[in-house]
């Protein structure tokens, strides 16, 4: 992969990841419609965001459930810079600089103070902050808008009604949405490779011995706390930068969109879906994730209507639509069954001697 | 006399509530292979991990190149010129055998000749470089448990059991890279259980009883003298010869 040294390895993974890309890049165009763009926004910003928590679980080993909080700390320091100063770059700047600080200190104090001690303890230590951190974003309104969280107004060519080309050549039209699609794509692009460039570093591989034996990377010199502070900020600090994407895509933050547990939830069932330790399972986990969970429902009514209308009424009903959810639950089942090691892990092939 | 580059005094160590070491005393000189001997539960180990940090010395001291080092964290050990091969083949298996060495050799890339040097005699490196570490044979994770300690010049070598459960003969050819690595002037501290390995590779010997030494003197003169071995030594001798 370009700058990395970290190629996908395997054909079909490799040509799996170009169509993920290519169908990405060329979304608004492929699919024209509000819902196909939010889906493919969401594919980006979930890419971003489960890559930075792989950064933490796969490269370092460390079990965090703090990762919404720093998510959440970029959306919400773009919604409350933007809502505060109005809709200008330098807002959106400031806003983004403040989050990027504000989750690498909180990252930088959580992990002096807790990763010295176990797993588990450092997971409950996340846990606990997370959740503290969310009472106090719901009960600090003045700031954040409590409950009803932030709705703010983004620069004007990134607004629906800006027109940059209207009916240009093939009937193109590349509205303010589109450039805020396009925003959103190429930062996550752009800091993607940054990810798999630090894990190929000698940093990256670092991490990974701490993770495999902490003893014996200690024995060749390395100091494991300073290691995994520093992947945890870092980590931290990707997971702002989709915090921020993700409220400039929906030009709202609030509770339920940047701080939700649930969010934690996907991350995780994405990230071993995808495949722990890859980076690139972040791709493929986040596109299969986010598919499944806006599509499924909408499959489902079709192969119920057709069922129906072809008297198969029995078999019909375990497609009704409104039992999708377990569907989804089967799929992830079945999907950690076939691939205990995540679908990159599986599609990719051991380097050659 | 040659100087002693590491020196331990009055060693105790406890694990939780198990006294282990009871006052471990010995010098390993520089420049020459000294071997630790002892039955099972001796506290050989131990005492390496001791001198390395990972278990901290409770009393008495240790002394390595002129410096205090029983109260240092295991990477400033590292760090001071201190290599460790555990016995349970320490590689990094979801590594490369390339990144395993490169990660041992914290200046940066390891140097090209003395690449070569190892490859001379640990040729399924060479043919396994981009390899993960995982899939090689016990013999082959052996070697490149040992490589890394080696892949950059250390002031001393600590390892541990090289040749358990190897087959005899990656036994044999383990001890000519363990010759191999003395004769270019390396100080090792080797625990071995394996007596033939010891009489072949060791100058001199501590041998250790119940958390203390209990014999230190040449190598030679202990493999010569069948009863002071079997007095030392006893069961475990018999089992390895």
């Amino acid at each position: 992969m370009i700058l990395s040294g970290n190629p996908p390895r395997g054909k079909l993974l490799t040509a799996l990841l170009i169509l993920v890309v290519v169908v990405l890049a060329l979304a608004p165009f492929l699919f024209p419609g509000s819902k196909p763009a939010n889906v493919a926004a969401k594919i980006c910003v979930f890419a971003l965001l489960v890559a930075s928590y792989d950064l933490l679980l796969g490269y370092a080993g460390i079990v965090s459930f703090a990762h919404t909080m720093f998510f959440g700390i970029g959306a919400y320091g773009i919604a409350i810079t933007l809502y505060a100063l109005g809709p200008s770059w330098g807002a959106m700047a400031l806003g983004l600089g403040a989050a990027v600080v504000v989750a690498a200190v909180f990252a930088l104090a959580i992990g002096l103070f807790s990763l010295r001690v176990q797993t588990i303890f450092f997971a409950m230590v996340t846990l606990a902050v997370a959740s503290a951190f969310a009472v106090l974003a719901s009960q600090l309104s003045w700031l954040t808008g409590g409950e009803d969280g932030r709705t703010f107004r983004v620069p004007e060519v990134l607004r629906p009604g800006f027109r940059l080309i209207e009916n240009g050549p093939f009937g193109i039209t590349i509205s303010g949405r589109t450039l805020s699609y396009y925003l959103v794509f190429c930062s996550v692009v752009v800091l993607f490779l940054v990810m798999l460039r630090i894990v190929e570093s000698p940093f990256g591989r670092v991490l990974q011995a701490i993770r495999e034996n902490p003893f014996r990377a200690e024995a060749l010199g390395y100091r494991i706390i300073y290691h995994r502070t520093l992947a945890n900020v870092l980590a931290a600090v990707f997971a702002a930068c989709a915090g921020a994407l993700n409220a400039l895509w929906l030009r709202y933050t609030g509770p339920d969109t940047s701080l939700s547990f649930n969010i934690m939830i996907d991350i995780l069932l994405i990230v071993v879906i995808g495949g722990m330790g890859t980076l690139y399972g972040a791709i493929i986990g986040a596109a299969l994730f986010v598919l499944a969970e806006n599509y499924l429902q909408t499959l489902m009514g079709a192969a119920f209507g057709a069922l129906n209308a072809s008297g198969a009424g029995f078999v019909a009903n375990f497609f009704n639509p409104d039992r999708w959810l377990l569907w989804l639950g089967i799929l992830f089942i079945f999907s950690v069954y076939f691939f205990p090691t995540g679908i990159v892990g599986k599609l990719r092939a051991e380097p050659k001697s | 006399m040659t100087e002693a580059l590491l020196t331990l005094s009055g060693v105790h160590t406890h694990i939780g509530r198990y006294h282990i070491l009871h006052g471990v005393d010995f010098d390993v000189p520089r420049g020459r292979t000294t071997m630790l001997l002892g039955r099972n539960g001796a506290g050989k180990t131990t005492t390496l991990r001791t001198i390395m940090g990972l278990w901290p010395a409770s009393q008495g001291s240790i002394h390595f190149d002129g410096a205090r080092i029983d109260k240092a964290a295991t990477p400033d050990i590292a760090t001071s010129g201190v290599a460790y091969v555990p016995e349970t083949m320490a590689i990094f298996s979801d590594l490369t055998v390339k990144e395993n060495l490169v990660l041992a050799a914290r200046a940066g890339a390891p140097d090209e000749r003395r690449l070569e040097w190892m490859f001379g005699f640990f040729p399924a490196l060479r043919k396994f470089w981009l390899s993960r570490a995982g899939t090689l044979s016990g013999g082959q994770k052996q070697m490149l448990s040992i490589a890394r300690a080696i892949v950059e010049e250390r002031k001393l070598l600590l390892i541990d059991e090289p040749t358990k459960g190897l087959a005899p003969a990656i036994v044999s050819a383990l001890i000519e890279c363990l010759k191999e690595i003395a004769r270019s002037g390396a100080t090792i501290l080797l625990v071995e259980q394996n007596f033939r390995v010891a009489q072949d590779v060791g100058d001199l010997v501590h041998v250790m009883d119940s958390g203390r030494i209990v014999h230190s003197g040449a190598m030679a003169d202990l493999a010569a003298d069948d009863s002071l071995q079997k007095r030392l030594l006893g069961l475990s001798l018999d089992s390895h010869q």
